[in-house]
């Protein structure tokens, strides 16, 4: 699996990785990537196992699935049960854990209606091609997900679709950016932001924050040297004192973003707030569907609502994602919670911080 | 003969015989099942290897193959990867009713295009038609007997320090296949299944290089998982190079897109060699000179540290473990 990429070439690594060091002048950097295909990119490339000491990882909050709070989890698996009703989810979904330990992979095996769709307009392929019944897709994902589901409901409107639903448990990143910084044990000195979500959101929602809490924030993609380069960037503004946000991912991300996907997603929704597994309830942090579509909105043709739903005991997912605790640090982690028999969606999500330690780090085996 | 498959050619009547007589043994004739006894006749010599798989592919047609000649692959290769020469098959079919008749023809024809080019006999079979619904289209369960060619027949417990870890090609190239087809995905360039029965590659070997330590075919679960069990079975450490894993280029980009490993993925005509390092070079001749191992290339080493563990040093030098796979691969939200 070689390449000849540019962004992967090995001297241009080892090049930054020197620069990094230079940068640090030997203090730490403590540094949080907030999205989940950073975490995997940091494993799989073998940038993490390259770093010095003195940069220190943090996981944040920014695996969709990890994020979903127990109560929305109870929320789909009671549908999962019911006649007439086909659940359409993306795969990551299947195993996560619900209370109980009950998950979609098991809801199957008991005899739901589950199908896994690589993409929304899959499902409402599904809905289609099963007129009686009711297609209930689970919309969760952050701001780069959120506008092809609403272009699908867009469809789905404008088609008469009446049997395609959504469970919109969309999570918005900068205001769970902002309760993360103002809590007094946060210890983050620099954010890797997420390239996906800034290519729809642009840089500008990131502005208050690094100016507010003084904190260098990069938009990295997802290449080695994308990785190096922000971590480089955050050390340079550490050791300036000049905190700022860089858009180092400009050849996806503009500035501006993506405005013919965020006018999609202020047509179809509308802000809400929303609850996020091991922080609780954000305000304006999540999306909820519009009057002009609730006829699609999952909870009002169905009658689901939110219950309170009790925190899986033991689990300390909430910790980790808010950077307090790494993985590794958990006393369920590797033995009681594994891939096998996940406690909590930070070990079961294909982007989860626990899975990523468990799976790829060396010395932890 | 109709065109969909009745429960009537299951019952054992008439219509079976027909149905065994007008499909199966037409495709798959030789003296062995001719006979049509309760049970095959058969005369091997010394120690045999005998392995057994079920096959319940979806999509049946698939770019490079179909469920049929998969069957025969499969098993045979099993068998060869003991170091055996694989001689005979036997095959059990579970057909659902209303399966096209047409297809199953198709099916049965390329088994035995299979199993002669691997120079192997089908000598007993069976077949159930269940009712609709009760399975799905058609299942294929094959059984392999081989003749142990080796007095020591390579096995997973016998990877050693110092071993070199050879693959015969490109890796992945039949889980991306099924996983796109399953999901109606397509590539810029198109991908296709390796399958491929693999015993005179490995009978080569086996003339040529006395001392194989271990050979493997990394089907379900990849070349990861493979390798793991290994590491686990002769606990030993695999160090591997992950530059020198070869994937197709279209591959590695359509896992990106999925969100999948191609480490991880299938291969249904790919093998796994250990044997000592000094050795490396003359197996690589030996593969090299085979079509299907024109693409063989050494991709890592046997090690005394990290037992149990495979351990993957990335393009940038960093380094990282390569674990099993849990559970199936899903495609991820973003």
């Amino acid at each position: 699996m070689s390449s000849s990429d540019p962004l992967r070439d090995p001297a241009l690594c080892r090049e930054v990785l020197g620069r990094i060091e230079e940068a640090l002048q030997g203090r730490s950097l403590r540094f949080m990537e907030v999205c989940g295909t950073h975490t995997v990119a940091l494993f799989r490339s073998g940038v993490h196992s390259l770093l010095p000491s003195q940069v220190v990882h943090l996981t944040g909050p920014g695996c969709p699935v990890c994020v979903t709070h127990e109560s929305e989890v109870a929320a789909y698996l009671e549908l999962a049960g019911r006649d007439g009703v086909v659940i359409a989810t993306f795969g990551d979904l299947m195993r996560v854990p619900g209370p109980g330990g009950a998950s979609l992979k098991q809801a199957v095996a008991e005899g739901a209606r589950v199908e896994v769709v690589y993409s929304p307009f899959d499902a409402l392929a599904v809905a289609k091609a099963n007129p009686g019944d009711k297609v209930v897709f689970l919309g969760i994902g952050f701001e780069t997900t959120a506008p092809t589901v609403a272009a699908t409901l867009r469809v789905a409107k404008a088609e008469g679709l009446s049997n395609f639903l959504v469970m919109p448990f969309h999570k918005l990143v900068p205001p769970a950016l902002d309760v993360l910084l103002a809590d007094p044990e946060m210890s983050v000195e620099g954010f890797m932001l997420p390239g996906h979500v800034s290519a729809i959101i642009g840089t500008a929602p990131y502005a208050p924050l690094a100016e507010k809490y003084r904190i260098p924030s990069v938009v990295a993609g997802f290449e080695p040297l994308d990785l190096l380069q922000a971590i480089l960037l955050m050390a340079e503004m550490k050791r300036q004192d000049k905190p700022r946000v860089v858009n180092n991912y400009k050849r996806v991300v503009s500035d501006e973003g993506n405005p013919t996907a965020r006018a999609i997603v202020e047509e179809v929704y509308r802000p809400c707030d929303a609850l996020w597994r091991g922080i609780g309830s954000i305000p304006g942090s999540g999306l909820a569907m519009a009057d002009a579509y609730k006829a699609h909105d999952a909870f009002e043709v169905l009658g689901v609502e939110l219950r309170e739903s009790p925190p899986l005991p033991g689990c300390r997912c909430g910790e980790v994602l808010k950077g307090k605790m790494p993985p590794d640090k958990c006393p369920l982690f590797a033995k009681a919670c594994t891939p096998a028999n996940p406690v909590g969606p930070c070990m079961v999500s294909t982007e989860g911080s626990c899975a990523a330690y468990f799976k790829y780090q060396l010395d932890l085996a | 003969m109709g065109n969909k498959l009745l429960l009537d050619q299951g019952s054992g009547g008439l219509a079976s015989h027909r149905l065994v007589a007008d499909v199966f043994l037409r495709h798959l004739a030789n003296p062995v099942l001719a006979r049509m006894d309760d049970a095959a006749l058969i005369n091997p010599k010394g120690p045999l290897a005998v392995s057994t798989d079920s096959f319940t592919v979806d999509p049946i047609f698939f770019p490079g193959g179909d469920i049929g000649c998969l069957a025969v692959h499969g098993t045979v290769n099993d068998v060869a990867m003991l170091g055996a020469k694989p001689l005979y098959l036997t095959c059990g079919f579970i057909l659902e009713e209303g399966f096209d008749l047409d297809d199953l023809e198709r099916i049965v024809a390329s088994m035995a295009r299979a199993a002669k080019k691997a120079g192997v006999r089908v000598i007993a079979g069976d077949t159930k038609v269940v009712g609709r619904g009760a399975a799905d289209k058609i299942f294929i369960n094959t059984t392999g007997i081989g003749e142990v060619v080796s007095s020591r027949p390579p096995s997973g417990h016998r990877a050693r320090p110092g071993d070199a870890v050879i693959v015969s090609g490109t890796l992945g190239d039949h889980g991306l296949t099924i996983l796109s087809h399953r999901q109606g995905l397509s590539f810029e360039a198109p991908v296709q299944s390796d399958c491929a029965s693999l015993n005179r590659l490995t009978l080569k070997l086996m003339q040529r290089l006395e001392r194989v330590h271990v050979l493997r075919d990394p089907t379900r679960g990849g070349l990861a998982t493979t390798l793991n069990e290994i590491a686990q079975q002769s606990g030993v450490g695999i160090h591997l190079e992950e530059p020198a894993i070869p994937v197709k280029p279209v591959v590695a980009s359509g896992c990106e897109v999925l969100g999948l490993d191609p480490l991880y993925l299938a291969n249904e005509g790919k093998l796994i060699c250990i044997l000592p390092g000094k050795l490396a070079d003359q197996a690589l001749a030996v593969m090299r000179r085979d079509p299907l191992g024109r693409d063989a290339c050494v991709i890592g080493t046997v090690t005394a540290e990290n037992p149990g563990k495979v351990v993957l040093r990335t393009g940038l030098g960093g380094r990282r473990l390569l674990g099993m796979l849990e559970g199936e691969q899903l495609p991820r939200i973003c």
